[in-house]
């Protein structure tokens, strides 16, 4: 196995405040990882360090076999970062925007490669067209084009869905996937669960600490949740009676069904035993990656209370 | 590691270029505020003043001194505000500004113009504000011709022929240097190009920071030193465009001669369009958005103007002043366009000014480059 990324060690305060906190981490050549958690947890800082637009108050490793950070420049020239928010010129057309690009990276067969990415992209007929008159989805594909247009082998994507049409999702999804089919490794960060359970492994970060690493599966398998649903009707109107019973951690409502989860299946199953009657149905399912981050996220930040305490 | 790269500056140079013809407001600022603070400040000091307030402490108590006053308010430049019976008022009013001149007109004029004595009006001017002043006092010269035209018939009729009949003395108070208002037009061209340049080039990087493009071009391999020449080398031809522009109207509009000086003119205006361009951009790497680097812009336009020697003669400014105005590009360039323009002087005699230009473009152009942040940090 070769790793694209092998970094440990990494660090990033602003001013008291420490944003990335000894975060290591490995990905796959050709991987596509997700990197998720709320807001603000330190996301956008670490794909940052790993492009070079932040330096690491500490840290080391490689990307992409160059020396991690020395070589920053170097690992720059093969990584291709898009931003959180649109980061292109509005005021230049499709075409003059890929441009700018290609020849900033001194890219040989100018034309020819804005003219394929155009082609690509589909966006042929409104190359002379600003970019700025792009609706959301468009502006995502564009700038997607731009950050690959340098044939990168890395890939850094900061929330690049965010505001964006469940089709418009969709293919740009399968862009990626087909470029990491070609090799590219892939780091995009998310909050959308059902664009986690497209990645192939999922990295979650939680106050600057990396708190889960795995597959969706290993994930959910390890975090030894046990999910009940109850269906019937509406089921769940019973959130309010079941919310902070013991051995209940989560109580999230599902249409008109509700989902109950604990770690403590006995206690759990005590809980529900006095709604397990008609008009109810109750049945064990298999904990949603959603339940699973809620609840990562909730015990990660009792324990941090109490270690604080 | 990594060398300078041509392609690199050429990339953000043409992008710089074209997002520069697509914006409208560029494009007034390019043409519209030469044109307006030329017409603005130029006719705004070139008008002629009239109807100056004017003191006047008449000691005689014959009729040509009448006559004398009734032809200067004839004459509209003069307005007799106040008539004082010492000296002392006399010279009070015009310290405290609330008079621009002063006339004196002794005890014995009238006598002395009819005993053929060639008696003295003295006319002390507050001359600080020379463009002011300036034709009123050439009004002035002309008064002893006519103003007792009418007044010297009969025996006396000869002596307007022979000799003028009295003398008009002037004393230049508190600006004996008494400069034209020729020095204010090419005077413009420093501070016109001080100010869209500095400006322009203000918003370069905060304008990248605030769209967030700026994120872009970090991500990218492209240097410091190559976003700089880029993104300044197309405002060097909007510079030449707005020199070439005011220097155009200056001797259309205003007729400001064009005595030689050619050489030094343009080498000093490159010299000083690059050193504005490198502030501006030295000023948009320190604001952390477009309103502060507005503001940065405006701190430096002001000392710009009034220490410069461009409203006030740099010699009568005290030496506090003298120092701050030193420090000013801008001083040194109202020296070398003026010498140029007026007195024809060519690079030798403008060698110091042109040198400290330099200098100045150096020192910017160097703090620029390192201010410029390669990170996010």
């Amino acid at each position: 196995m070769t790793l694209a990324i092998d970094v440990s060690g990494l660090n990033k305060s602003f001013g008291d405040h420490r944003v990335v906190n000894d975060v290591a981490l490995q990905i796959e050549k050709g991987h596509i990882t997700g990197f998720l958690g709320p807001n603000g947890s330190g996301k956008t800082t670490t794909l940052r360090m790993l492009c070079g637009l932040l330096t690491p108050d500490s840290g080391r490793g490689t990307v992409l076999g160059l020396d991690f950070p020395s070589e920053a420049a170097a690992i720059k020239l093969q990584t291709g970062y898009m931003t959180q928010r649109f980061s292109l010129y509005e005021d230049l057309t499709i075409e003059e925007n890929l441009a700018f690009i290609a020849r900033v990276y001194s890219l040989d067969r100018l034309h020819e490669r804005v003219d394929e990415a155009l082609e690509k992209l589909g966006l042929q007929n409104r190359r002379k067209q600003l970019a700025g008159q792009l609706s959301g989805g468009w502006k995502q594909r564009l700038a997607l084009a731009a950050a690959t247009l340098h044939s990168p082998k890395l890939l850094l994507l900061d929330e690049p869905t965010a505001g964006v049409d469940p089709q418009a999702r969709r293919d740009f999804w399968d862009e990626i996937h087909a470029l990491s089919d070609t090799g590219i490794t892939v780091l995009v960060s998310t909050h959308y669960m059902d664009e986690a359970e497209r990645c192939h492994d999922i990295a979650y970060i939680f106050n600057g600490d990396l708190i889960a690493r795995g597959t969706a599966d290993e994930l959910i398998r390890q975090s030894s949740l046990v999910t009940y649903e109850a269906g019937g009707p509406r089921a769940d109107r019973l959130s309010r009676d079941l919310q902070g019973k013991p051995g209940i951690e989560m109580v999230s409502p599902f249409g008109p069904a509700l989902h109950v989860s604990g770690t403590d299946r006995r206690l759990l199953e005590k809980a529900i035993e006095p709604f397990r009657h008609e008009p109810w149905r109750w049945v064990e399912v298999e904990p949603s990656l959603e339940d699973v981050f809620i609840h990562l996220m909730r015990t990660q930040s009792a324990s941090g209370v109490s270690k604080a305490a | 590691m990594m060398g300078l790269s041509l392609s690199r500056i050429l990339a953000v140079l043409s992008k710089e270029f074209t997002q520069l013809v697509r914006d409208r407001l560029t494009y007034a600022m390019i043409i519209g505020i030469p044109i307006v603070q030329l017409l603005l400040f130029g006719y705004a000091i070139n008008t002629e003043p009239k109807h100056l307030p004017t003191a006047v402490l008449v000691q005689d108590q014959g009729d040509f001194s009448r006559s004398i006053l009734a032809s200067l308010k004839n004459s509209e430049y003069f307005d007799i505000v106040a008539s004082v019976a010492t000296p002392a008022e006399l010279n009070r009013l015009i310290e405290n500004g609330s008079v621009q001149f002063a006339i004196t007109i002794p005890g014995d004029f009238t006598r002395g113009v009819v005993r053929r004595e060639t008696p003295q009006i003295l006319v002390e001017a507050d001359a600080s504000d020379p463009a002011a002043t300036g034709p009123a006092l050439s009004a002035l010269a002309m008064l002893p011709q006519y103003a007792l035209r009418h007044d010297l018939k009969g025996p006396l009729a000869q002596q307007g022929i022979s000799k003028s009949p009295f003398e008009v003395v002037v004393q230049d108070r508190y600006n004996p240097e008494n400069q034209t208002s020729y020095n204010i037009v090419p005077g413009l061209v420093a501070t016109i190009l001080t100010m869209t340049l500095v400006m322009m080039t203000a918003l370069a990087m905060t304008r990248e920071v605030e769209r967030g493009t700026m994120e872009t071009l970090l991500a990218t391999p492209l240097r410091p030193i190559e976003v700089m020449v880029g993104k300044l080398t197309p405002f060097v031809l909007v510079g030449i465009v707005q020199a070439t522009l005011i220097l155009g109207l200056a001797r259309i509009m205003f007729g400001v001669p064009m005595a030689g000086g050619w050489a030094a003119l343009i080498l000093g205006l490159f010299l000083f369009i690059v050193g504005s361009l490198s502030l501006g951009f030295l000023v948009s790497t320190v604001a952390r958005n477009q309103l502060q680097a507005m503001q940065m812009s405006f701190f430096y336009f002001l000392p710009s103007i009034l220490l410069s020697g461009f409203l006030f003669p740099f010699r009568g400014m005290p030496q506090w002043a003298q120092w701050l105005g030193s420090l000013l590009p801008v001083t040194y360039m109202l020296r070398v366009v003026r010498g140029a323009m007026l007195k024809g002087v060519g690079i030798g005699e403008s060698i110091e000014s042109l040198a400290a230009l330099a200098l100045f473009m150096l020192i910017v152009a160097t703090l620029a480059i390192r201010a410029y942040r390669t990170t996010l940090d």
